[in-house]
């Protein structure tokens, strides 16, 4: 079965892919513009073309483009689809969406078995790393994460390894606060590195479950702060046997063709094992995760559907595509 | 910023070059590239297809056709249609009532605070204003914090009044205003996705009421195709006088620069270009192409280098290189001097044909800078003006007064030989530039 029948057998409630009406409510809702403009362009081009030809394919591309997916994601996906619709005889444009549906999902699959979950450790305190560019959302999606961790029962311990921005260290602090949890603390300007020592000492000590580190906001070009993120990351691992269990990258959805660069540059320096795509909320689509999936193999975590502390939502690659195209089904 | 764009700009140049005659046929070749590169910048896409359109129109045109070199003519059409793109005039900053009241507002994390303070530094310092920073970012925790924490060091005063009614909190800062003589009011304003009714509605009573002299929209230079529902999203409901570009120190192509002026006819007024609090420009268009296709961006080097070497001094270090007595005093003065420019990476891009010489690439460890000072600050006064007498028994004493070894106190006095002559070469006007 197609990956396009699952989805309209999830439109017609034969299979429920979330867990409750609450969820769906807020992938609807967070979605809702992101959807509307997504589907209205797709339904308005199956309308003006009765049949598949070059100019069809040109607005399709322009469609997908405007979506933020990556240009050479883009570029290879509409060959392969020119390639399936000559192939399967297709010419009416809304049977071209099933296919159009099943190769986005092929791009992000890729045949692999992905998982969501945050891989805990047997032996002592999960530690879980937040890297990313100066602005995505990195310390509100740590407060976000940290209440569902809590609401799971787990011990939590927030550090502010941010020492460099201005008001970061408040920023966490505050927001520790307010999920009622651990928050350590270094002075502002002091080494990042020397914070993690402490931090991560008092974990072990007191048996917390969880760690999430907060970092500094680095521009992927930057080689020094870069060095520094290389140094936090030998620090960690030297404390805490495997650790980070996780390093997530945070990514906002209005980001460009950047996105790339960021998802390769963070990754060399440190091991990404997935994404966090905030500000889902807007009107940007994030198409560029299909692209970072496509180009560098790393695959979503979690996503950020709103500024409430439980709008932080596990990602679902059929949860996403149903969002963008439940409305052409 | 712009490098990868410039570099294939640079080789579809260099492809007409090669054809000598530009036909119907090699031009659309060409083209596939410049879109291509335009759309991995993030220039949005109708303005891609324009671009294209118009600038094949123009070189299939007659002039072109008959020309001789048709590669020189490409990169005019190319430099022409990138300008009229970006707007060919610099459009300024209201600086001219009394008092001034500015208002940024964006998208979360596009960089608004951060800009803030670097707009009041450079009021102050290219201005003589006397700024007023005044936090009306009542929904992000510790905003206000960092704000203050900014004026804090840049001893610009902050007025605040913790989570209350915005436009209760401006009334209020303008009175203070008055009061203390301040004359330019820089309003910082919460995030906000530009489709939130009611916090747009927020942004709208504060225009209402106090009509600011600028209403500015900071954007995120990494920004993608999604960055023309955001400025229409903001501006449908606020009166833009322009947008500031943040973040352009990153390897982002900056696309939205591209596609700002032209889809909305919103200038750019300014660019971000370094974490640092001097680190804002003034947009210029012209400077802008210039650096997208690959001609460095000598003016901005000069201005910056004119902030913070003052006239005399240069005069005096010229006339000591002149005389060839420059000394290791000169040199570490000079050391000094780089590091309050900036990063050096980001001086090094300004430099015409620094791809070339592969100045585009090299990264300078502050550390390096700190550990040259450590050296030259671990001589002897004599030492310094006098390098010759430095020799194995000084040499280890430097070394471990610095804490570096006797290798790196060699390397250094190489170094300084060499710049010596460099610069002998320099003042007798010997040297040949690679440019």
């Amino acid at each position: 079965m197609g990956f396009f029948d699952k989805l309209k057998k999830i439109v017609n409630r034969d299979k429920e892919v979330f867990n409750d009406n609450k969820e769906k409510e807020l992938y609807d809702k967070g979605f809702e513009k992101t959807r509307k403009e997504l589907s209205d362009k797709l339904n308005n081009l199956n309308r003006k073309y009765s049949k598949i030809n070059s100019e069809y394919f040109e607005e399709l591309e322009e469609i997908l483009i405007m979506a933020d997916i990556g240009v050479s994601t883009v570029m290879n996906f509409m060959e392969r689809l020119v390639d399936r619709a000559k192939k399967e005889k297709i010419s009416n444009p809304s049977d071209l969406n099933e296919l159009i549906v099943d190769e986005l999902f092929i791009i992000y699959v890729n045949e692999e078995v992905l998982s969501d979950k945050i891989k805990y450790n047997d032996n002592g305190p999960t530690v879980l790393l937040f890297v990313g560019v100066n602005g995505v959302g990195k310390t509100t999606t740590i407060a976000k994460l940290a209440k569902r961790e809590k609401d799971l029962g787990k011990k939590v311990m927030l550090v502010a390894g941010d020492t460099f921005r201005a008001g970061a260290i408040e920023q966490l602090s505050i927001w520790a606060d307010k999920v009622g949890v651990k928050v350590v603390t270094g002075a502002e300007g002091s080494d990042p590195s020397s914070v993690m020592y402490t931090a991560l000492e008092e974990a072990k000590k007191d048996n917390y479950d969880v760690v999430l580190i907060d970092t500094a906001g680095r521009l992927q070009n930057k080689v020094n702060l870069m060095n520094e993120l290389d140094k936090v990351n030998r620090v960690i691992g030297k404390l805490i046997d495997g650790a980070p269990q996780e390093t997530l990258l945070v990514i906002d959805a209005t980001t460009g063709q950047n996105g790339i660069s960021q998802a390769k540059q963070f990754k060399e320096i440190t091991n990404i094992t997935g994404i966090v795509l905030t500000k889902l909320d807007g009107t940007a689509k994030g198409g560029i995760v299909l692209a970072i999936k496509d180009e560098v193999n790393i695959p979503v975590k979690y996503i950020g559907l709103g500024e409430g502390l439980d709008d932080l939502k596990s990602f679902d690659i059929e949860k996403y595509i149903y969002g963008l195209f439940s409305e052409m089904l | 910023m712009f490098e990868s764009l410039s570099d294939r700009l640079e080789s579809a140049i260099h492809k007409i070059k090669g054809y000598g005659v530009i036909t119907e046929d090699n031009i659309s070749e060409v083209l596939r590239d410049v879109r291509l590169a335009l759309l991995e910048a993030d220039v949005n896409y109708q303005v891609v297809k324009e671009f294209t359109n118009s600038v094949k129109e123009k070189a299939l045109g007659e002039e072109v056709r008959k020309s001789l070199k048709p590669s020189e003519m490409f990169l005019k059409i190319l430099k022409d249609e990138l300008l009229s793109l970006l707007g060919s005039d610099k459009v300024s900053i209201e600086v001219n009532k009394h008092p001034n009241i500015l208002m940024l507002v964006g998208l979360q994390g596009s960089g608004k605070t951060t800009t803030i303070a670097k707009l009041g530094n450079l009021l102050r310092k290219k201005y003589n204003k006397r700024p007023l920073f005044v936090a009306c970012d009542i929904y992000r925790p510790a905003a206000i914090e960092q704000l203050k924490t900014l004026g804090k060091s840049l001893n610009i005063p902050v007025y605040e009044e913790g989570k209350k009614d915005p436009n209760e909190i401006v009334r209020n800062a303008l009175n203070y205003a008055k009061e203390n003589n301040l004359d330019y009011i820089l309003i910082d304003t919460a995030g906000r996705l530009h489709i939130d009714d009611n916090l747009m509605e927020e942004l709208e009573k504060l225009n209402n009421e106090f009509k600011p002299d600028e209403i500015l929209l900071v954007l995120d230079s990494m920004i993608g195709q999604d960055a023309i529902n955001v400025i229409n999203g903001f501006n449908n409901k606020l009166p833009l006088t322009g947008t500031i570009l943040t973040k352009m120190d990153g390897d982002t192509k900056g696309g939205v620069a591209l596609t700002a002026r032209h889809l909305t006819n919103v200038p750019i007024k300014f660019i971000g270009t370094s974490e640092k609090l001097d680190g804002l420009e003034e947009f210029d268009p012209e400077r802008m192409v210039s650096r997208i296709l690959g001609m460095g961006d000598i003016l901005t080097l000069v201005e910056k280098v004119e902030n913070v070497i003052s006239e005399d001094e240069a005069e005096a270090t010229y006339k000591k290189m002149k005389k060839g007595n420059y000394d290791l005093e000169d040199f570490l003065k000079q050391f000094k001097q780089i590091k309050k420019l900036g990063s050096i990476e980001s001086l090094l891009k300004m430099i015409p044909g620094a791809k070339k010489m592969g100045l585009n690439n090299v990264n300078i460890d502050p550390k390096d800078i700190a550990r040259v000072e450590a050296i030259i600050l671990s001589m002897t006064k004599e030492e310094r003006k006098n390098p010759a007498i430095i020799k194995a028994s000084r040499k280890e004493r430097i070394a471990k007064g610095s804490g570096r070894t006797v290798t790196d106190v060699n390397r250094l006095l190489k170094q300084f030989e060499e710049s010596k002559k460099m610069m002998k070469m320099f003042s007798n006007g010997n040297l040949n530039l690679p440019f």
